[in-house]
């Protein structure tokens, strides 16, 4: 959900060295030298045998484990939530094993330094960087598991290693007439030494890369049977609800909790610096206490403006210019030059991430540190951050990464507010009793840590061919990583997910310049799935529509010429939806289509929605055509999949999400009014992937920036009024 | 508190709980059958449908006093033919992401296939609109849903 580098220069130079490399210098960081093995990830989830195996197991390293009947195990370092990295790290592990996908189960890595993020430096989930970052990692991990497996069959069976194959988990030598499966050798070769380096196959040799593999969590999360973090239940543990200020920046005075303590299974309540924690035997009595509670607040210095207010704030930022982030020719001297002009402003409101588990934690605590569990996106910090407040060291607080149920960025909070808060409500129970720290969804909604209210002001002018001469951009938004630990990526102080898809136009435009103002509110931001690109792409795809019509140019070969010869793979996405929609043949009566094209975290989505005027007056979607250029597609059928939820994420909270403050308040409670689209309103989706050997890049976020603006443009189209603030509920029926 | 008798996936169960306690609660807290998913707390999400003498009802709402001898069936005590051939279909098409809602997608669509056995977009429209999926996965419900359907009048 970010796109951050956190590890120190020199180390990041080393990777990229090494990824330029092939990953030669990977290869080292990948394998762990026997000796390491006991402090791995592998050997604290494998207790009691020195080299991080139990009897006749192999772990050739922190990623792989092989039982000795054949399973192969994949410690999947990113989390799973939905985007596929459980099956997409598993089949890259796989594919250079040349195992037989029916032996492979994945499971989630606990936090441990050898799982990082090789893009980030630190352990982390985010910025569609799952498979690009791990895809020579964990071949790597498996072709060196494989030679070892090869070494071992080799020495038992006194022939050559070079005579031997390996095919869907069988491990033969023909002249000899000898087979074997991978858990017959597992022992042996957890003796040997691995290799310090191994030819990875060339992208014809793949069998698994490419097709669909099924994914490895649909039969438990069919039956009911996946563990979340909420599902956990532990030895006398109670439930935890926080009573949190109703306004941000508030803290608590004062409070009686007399009543709260009379209701049967409430166990206990405390103070700890973000609120009023109760403890309840149970999820019910713990509500029903916190309800019951009595509090006062001291409200100084805290936000108690309504949004109207931060909006014409920002309305008056944005008339000027602000620090350019990207500038072409002279936009400011050629604004004058020109006649036919276009000027806009776009406003896009605060939105939660909403993830359908809602936040969670589970911490075991004792006096030497103790054990946690959640769906982190970012362990590591997670992890640190407990162990500050229980007065440990990281080390010895082991935390578990559990499934999540959801999270679209809000399990990656570089201040880690849901573990502390679970933290510290361990540590005010005195570290006696297990604790499983909840959300309500009202909680969700009422927390902050929101995509940030973002206004673009836009300036367009065309010249006499009705080419697009001039393009002047201002953005107001907050900065996400400002005032956290992450903020000592910013250059200059520059957060770059403010302009982040704006600031690298693909258009050729003679004279351009865009400039941010960065914010500073009481209100939490972070990161929602697609980050910037979810405004950016909405303000640039349908302010460059307008533009085109203005100029009386079609949306499809008009962005196509401003795309030039330089940008093959916008062009190609594009060209490719245009194909599949059969864009320019016939569209129903009262139907009109609207196209977008967006490059976000280096995968290249371009949206075409065929759309008509629904019965409440906004937009209805009646079907999108996709296509996307992610690089080698590892599993085409997630690929699908995420371009479908992408479109769907996009879509609902374009048409009816918004976090509103009235007078500092968060006035959206429960998903009755903090709207979710729902299986009516989803359009029918028909995914294309480009053919490709370029190196893989991310799904989870790209399919959401062109589907607002695709749904923007075919509504300009049918009903003439371009829409400006979002959602479209709110903005179309005025 | 009071004492309850319920009758779980055809299994007779005691619990001591408020009367006001939500069945969802009940079923995650006091049973251990955590299937059934918390998500709103309102009916508004659909996560915690469980079956009430074969409805589907929102547990997050259901007081457990009102329950009485009613038999109630979570996904962890689902069976029949419709049953199967929906988690199958769901299985084979891989609808889950994140997975968290998909009990309750489950068990709204067992009890539309149930009522409707070959329904119409329209049909599955109107008997999933109670469920949300965050992840949107609502193309793959519909189709895992025909498929069902499908492979229910085969045999």
């Amino acid at each position: 959900m970010f796109k951050i580098v956190t590890m120190p220069e020199a180390d990041r130079r080393t990777i990229l060295r090494g990824v330029g490399a092939l990953g030669a210098g990977l290869v080292l960081g990948m394998v762990l030298p026997a000796r390491a093995r006991a402090g791995s990830g592998a050997a604290d989830l494998m207790p009691g045998q020195e080299g991080g195996a139990t009897a006749g197991q192999f772990a050739p390293n922190a990623f792989i484990r092989i039982a000795p009947d054949s399973t192969v195990t994949v410690l999947v370092k990113h989390l799973e939530f939905g985007q596929g990295p459980l099956t997409g790290l598993t089949t890259l592990v796989a594919e250079e094993l040349d195992a037989d996908w029916s032996q492979m189960r994945g499971e989630l890595a606990p936090a441990e330094m050898v799982y990082k993020n090789l893009f980030f430096g630190m352990q982390g989930t985010g910025g569609s960087t799952a498979i690009a970052n791990s895809y020579e990692q964990m071949r790597k991990a498996g072709a060196t598991a494989r030679a070892m497996l090869v070494a071992a069959a080799a020495q038992a069976w006194g022939v050559p290693e070079s005579e031997i194959t390996v095919d869907s988990g069988i491990i033969s030598h023909r002249g000899s007439n000898k087979t074997g499966k991978f858990g017959d050798f597992a022992e042996a070769a957890s003796r040997l030494s691995p290799p310090e380096n191994v030819a990875l196959k060339s992208p014809a040799e793949f069998k698994l890369i490419g097709t669909d593999v099924p994914k490895l969590d649909s039969r438990a999360k069919s039956t009911g049977k996946e563990q979340f973090t909420i599902d956990l239940k532990r030895p006398g543990m109670l439930t935890v609800l926080l009573a949190r200020p109703p306004l941000f920046g508030a803290r608590v005075k004062s409070f009686d909790d007399t009543a709260a303590r009379q209701i049967p299974g409430v166990v206990e309540v405390k103070q700890i610096p973000q609120g009023v924690a109760v403890y309840g035997k149970g999820f019910w009595p713990a509500k029903l206490g916190r309800d019951a509670l009595q509090i006062e607040w001291d409200e100084t210095g805290a936000e108690t403006r309504s949004t109207d207010e931060i909006i014409a704030d920002y309305r008056k930022k944005a008339a000027r210019t602000g620090r350019v982030v990207a500038t072409v020719g002279d936009a400011e001297q050629a604004s004058s030059a020109h006649e036919k002009t276009l000027e806009a402003e776009y406003v896009f409101p605060f939105l939660a991430q909403a993830p359908m588990e809602t936040l969670d934690c589970v911490i075991e605590a004792d006096e030497m540190g103790g054990e946690a569990w959640a769906g982190s996106q970012l362990q590591t910090v997670d992890q640190a951050a407990i162990a500050r407040i229980l007065g440990c060291r990281p080390e010895a607080l082991t935390l578990h990464t559990m499934m999540a149920g959801g999270s679209f960025g809000r399990r990656a909070t570089p201040v880690a507010d849901v573990a502390s808060e679970a933290a510290e409500a361990a540590k005010a129970l005195g570290r006696k009793q297990t604790i499983k720290f909840m959300f309500t969804r009202e909680d969700d909604l009422h927390a902050g840590f929101y995509r940030p209210l973002v206004v673009h002001r836009l300036k367009g002018a065309l010249d006499t061919e009705g080419n697009i001469a001039v393009w002047d951009q201002v953005i107001v938004g907050q900065s996400i990583i400002a005032d956290t630990p992450f903020a000592v990526q910013m250059k200059d102080g520059v957060d770059p997910s403010v302009a982040e898809g704006a600031d690298d136009l693909p258009y050729r435009i003679p004279n351009l310049r865009v400039s941010t103002h960065q914010t500073s509110l009481a209100v939490p931001p972070l990161w929602w799935r697609s980050v910037g690109h979810t405004h950016t792409a909405y303000a640039v795809e349908t302010f460059v529509d307008e533009l085109l019509v203005l100029a009386g140019k079609d949306p499809v070969e008009g962005r196509l010429a401003l795309l030039g010869d330089k940008n093959p793979r916008h062009a190609g996405v594009l060209r490719a939806v245009a194909e599949l929609a059969d864009w320019g043949g016939s569209v129903p009566d009262g139907r009109a289509r609207g196209v977008a094209v967006h490059k976000s975290f280096n995968t290249y989505v371009a949206e075409i929605a065929e759309v008509s005027v629904g019965l409440d007056k906004i937009p209805r979607v009646h079907k999108v055509w996709c296509a996307v250029d992610c690089g080698v597609a590892v599993n085409p059928n997630i690929i699908r999949a995420q371009m479908e939820g992408g479109i769907g994420y996009g879509l609902g909270h374009a048409l009816h999400a918004e976090i509103t403050l009235d007078k500092g308040r968060v006035e959206q409670n429960n998903f009755d009014s903090y709207r979710s689209l729902r299986i009516n309103e989803m359009p029918e989706v028909e995914v294309t992937i480009i053919r490709s050997a370029e190196a893989p890049t991310g799904v989870g976020e790209p399919g959401v920036p062109p589907i607002a603006p695709a749904v923007a443009n075919a509504w300009a189209k049918l009903t003439g009024a371009r829409v400006r603030q979002l959602p479209f509920a709110r903005h179309t029926r005025s | 508190m009071a004492l309850y008798t319920l009758n779980i996936n055809g299994q007779s169960m005691q619990v001591d709980v408020d009367p006001d306690t939500p069945l969802l609660w009940v079923l995650r807290d006091e049973l251990g059958l955590t299937g059934t998913k918390f998500g709103c707390g309102v009916a508004q999400c659909g996560a915690c449908t469980v079956f009430v003498d074969d409805q589907p009802q929102r547990s997050c709402v259901t007081p457990v006093e009102l329950v009485g001898d009613s038999e109630v069936t979570t996904i962890e005590g689902l069976s029949g033919p419709e049953a199967s051939a929906v988690q199958s279909a769901w299985i084979a098409i891989d609808v889950p992401q994140c997975g968290y809602c998909q009990s309750g997608q489950i068990m709204s669509a067992v009890a539309l296939l149930r009522e409707i056995p070959q329904p119409t977009d329209a049909d599955i429209d109107g008997a999933m609109a109670g469920n949300i999926c965050r992840c949107a996965t609502y193309v793959r419900i519909r189709q895992a849903i025909k498929d069902a359907a499908a492979g229910l009048m085969k045999g």
